[in-house]
């Protein structure tokens, strides 16, 4: 493809692409009490690749997160059926959360919760699959 | 969890770290890591006996979808205890032989067993699940795993055509089985087998009787290569060696034959299911041993003599289940068939067993299965010929071994089924006997083939690719003692006859036994002069006749047309089934997106429609709306503006920003509806889907002349005004008919309460709604791997030219 100037969209990116992530980070964890979870916050993250496969090229990107999105969305599935089967462990029907709050040092009170297990997999089978689409099909030309 | 779940699900775990076994202990043959877990489980086992023994069960419940009555229900007794323990004592030996079959730098390992421990795992899980539909998908996963044990060596074709002829029959014999227990399930209302016994009365007299023991018949027979479906077995011996003499002979095949003992008490009164049994398992027997006289491969002999031998175990569940006719415990000599199945089952294991892994041998030695060219190997192996002629002379019936006695068992319950006055037997009932005896000397010829044709006679170095020599000590263990088992049962039959037959009959004839009795099986060698003893001479007899003038009659054989094969009619009817959905599929897959779409949308429109007008559902009612805002008229008018927008786009590029402005526009309605987690969803999906199609309009084709030609247009128009329409009138008549209360209210209050979130959005999705998200992640993994897959592939073909 030609090269095209994009200084602007390349500067801007470096310092856009850690709020970005930061903030998809951020509208995962907070998902049981406020507007977000796995599923949105997957889908930001796989965004903000996006914005820098667009910016730069597929060759680029990949040096910069030699991830392989497939392995990822398989790592994410282990995670939300194990979390599923864990249950079967405590003698209680697949898929029942536990949850509790818990003293950690520094952090002092927090309120744990296994459903946050489970999500952290949607969040990683989403980035997986959107990206492994995306990367496969911008590969091919 | 108890250990009995444990027990079970032991072998998956295990086969988890497989891999891992195999990558960091290169040096380490991967079956050692195996080898314990067998072994462990065989010793568990054994420690249950003693429950089994005075006539009790284990029952141990993990609820999984209690309100569907699916529970992880184990159930130990006698019938159970007695699988398991084949299951876990075969598999530690097969495991042992496979260590020195398998060379550990040549063969991919860490798939051998994986699949292996795979299909033990799921083989426990059918002989001791008591939920049904549990059992079922056990049933399907040893089914699974066969099929990736035979297709191991995938790179052979012989192996993929066999896999998956295993496959095919044995999946479509395991789905009508499914059907068999949804119809007991519609005639019960439970999937528990206990209950179901429980109920065995008003099943027998329900409409629904018949079709779900036919159902329930097809699995059993198929699993258990019946007539005419046992074409898969031979197919199936192109697996390992070891492979063969597990699944295929002592273990996944009886799961058919488990599968009627264990359902005897539940149709084991109807004549069907005696005629059906007995029928289709003498035909069997008789089908399988006079074709196993033809083959020149000893795999393949070893294959037919098993559907033979499986023949006749059926034959004798069969006829053990006309018991039920006679209720009393006391001198009722057609039980005699029962305990002949069950001693039968667990001989057939030890001497077929040690034949397969003696065939693995002569193989694994001489580089060849064909007894053409084998011959005269007694002077080099002579352990392995010792080990051949004892197993073989106890398949044939001969004494002093355990088939001498379960074979002349055999023929005391064929005999007294003539005595029956039931089912007409009194006319047709004597050529169970005849077809019984007639099966036994072509039993007799086979096996004498297999040890002799390969052992004595000349020895033919030319035609062999080894020097043969004795195998070593390693692959000689397993079968030694398999052998010795023969022998030991052989002149001790009464060690099994109160530990693992007098239980085991216990579960399948359950109303022949009053409170705290107990089945007396007493075996002995010694019956007097009786028939009996004239048949197996005569079996005898005839059979070394017949063995000595073999070469004059084979050619008999050969005068049987090809065509007439049931090989031949799978293969017609496979090919059919192939170039028949091919020719309809491509009649309207044209390879263009856009006539899918049509047809989705058309068949949208269609569907939709006919269920509105036809339910009488479309109302309007205006009563409960709220009022329309500023902003709404608005957004609305962007909505429609930017889809007007597109239609009159004249290159792509602009029709994909505009309908990424018409989804944006969207995600702000949701805004003024203040529900956040939508707008956000909608937000980010609308970006996301923008790049993709930007990524993909590199590849979409230009706008084409034809577009612009009015057929085109108009069908286009009409599907897409068709689709609005309908959604609208959908929308519309939700939101007026209210059939009942909304689950909103539940959610409000149980968010916080039973999940400890204040997200009700979120905490639908993972915890109250999770099997839909669970399900739906794993379609989309799915869907991506496709994509992946379709596109690589193409790009390796383009590069390879």
């Amino acid at each position: 493809m030609r090269k095209t100037n994009n200084i602007i969209l390349e500067t801007a990116i470096k310092v856009l692409l850690f709020f970005i992530v930061l903030y998809s980070v951020y509208i995962f964890t907070a998902g049981h009490y406020y507007p977000g979870g796995g599923f949105i916050g997957g889908l930001m993250t796989a965004g903000a690749i996006v914005l820098l496969l667009i910016t730069y090229d597929i060759k680029t990107v990949e040096k910069i997160l030699p991830v392989n999105y497939r392995i990822l969305t398989g790592i994410g599935l282990l995670f939300a059926i194990g979390t599923s089967a864990g249950s079967l462990f405590f003698d209680v029907p697949f898929l029942t959360h536990a949850f509790g709050d818990v003293q950690l040092p520094i952090l002092g009170e927090v309120s744990l919760h296994t459903a946050t297990l489970f999500d952290l997999g949607v969040y990683l089978v989403v980035v997986g699959v959107t990206m492994t689409i995306i990367q496969t099909i911008g590969e091919d030309e | 969890m108890s250990s009995l779940h444990l027990a079970i699900l032991a072998p998956l775990i295990v086969s988890i770290f497989i891999p891992l076994f195999y990558k960091i202990f290169r040096r380490i043959h991967t079956g050692w890591f195996v080898l314990p877990l067998p072994i462990l489980l065989f010793v568990y086992f054994l420690s249950i006996l003693p429950i089994t023994m005075s006539g009790k069960s284990l029952i141990k419940i993990i609820n999984w979808i209690p309100s569907l009555g699916i529970n992880f229900t184990v159930k130990v007794d006698g019938l159970g205890l007695l699988f398991s323990l084949l299951i876990t004592g075969i598999g530690a030996l097969v495991v042992l032989y496979s260590i020195y079959y398998l060379a550990k730098n040549k063969e991919k390992l860490n798939h051998f067993y994986v699949y292996l421990l795979l299909f033990m795992g799921a083989m426990l899980g059918v002989v001791l699940s008591d939920n049904l539909i549990v059992m079922y998908a056990f049933w399907e996963l040893t089914s699974f795993s066969s099929f990736l044990l035979i297709g191991y060596w995938y790179e052979r074709d012989k192996s993929r055509y066999g896999a998956q002829k295993s496959m095919l029959i044995t999946v479509f014999g395991g789905l009508a089985m499914l059907g068999g227990f949804i119809l007991l399930y519609i005639m019960t209302g439970t999937f528990s087998f206990t209950e179901l016994m429980s109920q065995a009365n008003d099943i027998f007299n329900h409409a629904l009787f018949v079709p779900a023991l036919l159902c329930i018949l097809l699995g059993a027979f198929t699993k258990s290569a019946q007539f005419p479906f046992y074409i898969w077995l031979p197919d199936a011996m192109e697996a390992p060696t070891p492979v063969s003499a597990y699944l295929h002979s002592a273990t996944m095949v009886k799961a058919g034959i488990y599968l009627v003992a264990r359902f005897t008490p539940v149709f084991g009164e109807h004549y069907l299911w005696f005629w059906l049994v007995t029928g289709v398992g003498i035909l069997t027997m008789i089908w399988g041993s006079v074709f196993a006289v033809k083959q020149t491969d000893l795999k393949a002999i070893l294959a037919f003599s098993t559907v033979s031998q499986l023949g006749l175990i059926m034959s004798l569940l069969g006829a053990g289940a006309a018991a039920h006719h006679y209720k009393f415990l006391d001198e009722n000599i057609f039980t005699v068939a029962v305990t002949a199945a069950i001693f039968h089952l667990i001989n057939h294991a030890t001497f077929k067993g040690s034949l397969f892994m003696v065939a693995g041998i002569v193989d694994h030695e001489t580089g060849t299965r064909d007894i053409r060219k084998l011959g005269g190997l007694i002077h080099f192996m002579p352990i392995t010929f010792t080990i051949s002629i004892i197993g073989a002379f106890s398949m044939a019936g001969l004494p002093p071994f355990n088939g001498f006695l379960s074979k002349e068992m055999f023929f005391t319950a064929m005999v007294h089924v003539t005595e029956m006055d039931i089912f007409n037997l009194e006319t047709w009932g004597i050529l169970f006997p005849v077809f019984a005896w007639i099966a036994s000397i072509f039993t007799f010829v086979y096996s004498m083939i297999l040890v002799f044709k390969t052992f004595t006679g000349k020895y033919q170095p030319e035609k062999l690719e080894k020097i043969p020599h004795e195998a070593s000590i390693g692959l000689l263990i397993s079968p030694a003692i398999l052998v010795s088992l023969v022998i030991i049962f052989g002149f001790f039959p009464n060690l099994l006859s109160d530990s693992l037959i007098s239980p085991a009959m216990a579960s399948i004839l359950p109303s022949l036994l009053g409170a705290g009795e107990e089945f007396k099986v007493h075996i002995s060698f010694w019956h007097g002069i009786n028939i009996e003893l004239f048949m197996t001479l005569g079996v005898i007899i005839l059979g070394v006749f017949l063995y000595q003038t073999l070469s004059r009659w084979k050619p008999i054989y050969k005068s049987i047309p090809e065509k007439l094969a049931l090989n031949r009619f799978y293969d017609f009817l496979i090919e059919g089934v192939q170039s028949g959905s091919y020719t309809f599929t491509k009649s309207y897959m044209n390879g263009s997106i856009r006539s899918y779409l049509v047809y989705v949308f058309a068949f949208f429109i269609f569907i939709l429609a006919t269920t509105l007008i036809g339910k009488n559902a479309i109302t309007f009612d205006t009563s409960n709306v709220s009022s329309i805002g500023v902003y709404e008229v608005i957004l609305a008018i962007f909505v429609v503006l930017g889809s007007i927008c597109i239609l009159f786009a004249k290159s792509r590029m602009t029709s994909i920003i505009l309908l990424g402005a018409v989804g944006y526009t969207v995600s702000l309605f949701y805004v003024l509806f203040r529900a956040p987690d939508l707008a956000l969803t909608q937000l980010v999906i609308e970006t996301i889907s923008v790049a993709l199609f930007l990524v993909c309009f590199y590849h979409l084709p230009k706008l084409r002349k034809f577009e612009t030609r009015m057929s085109f247009k108009l069908t286009n128009a009409l599907i897409s005004i068709g689709v609005g329409a309908v959604v609208t009138l959908i929308a519309l008549s939700a939101h007026s008919s209210k059939l009942f209360d909304s689950i909103s209210q539940y959610y409000v209050e149980n968010t916080y309460k039973e999940a400890a979130g204040k997200n009700m959005v979120n905490v639908i999705l993972v915890d109250f709604r999770g099997f839909d998200t669970l399900f739906e992640i794993t379609v989309l993994a799915i869907a991506s791997l496709g994509i992946f897959g379709m596109i690589k592939l193409r790009l390796n073909r383009r590069k390879e030219g």
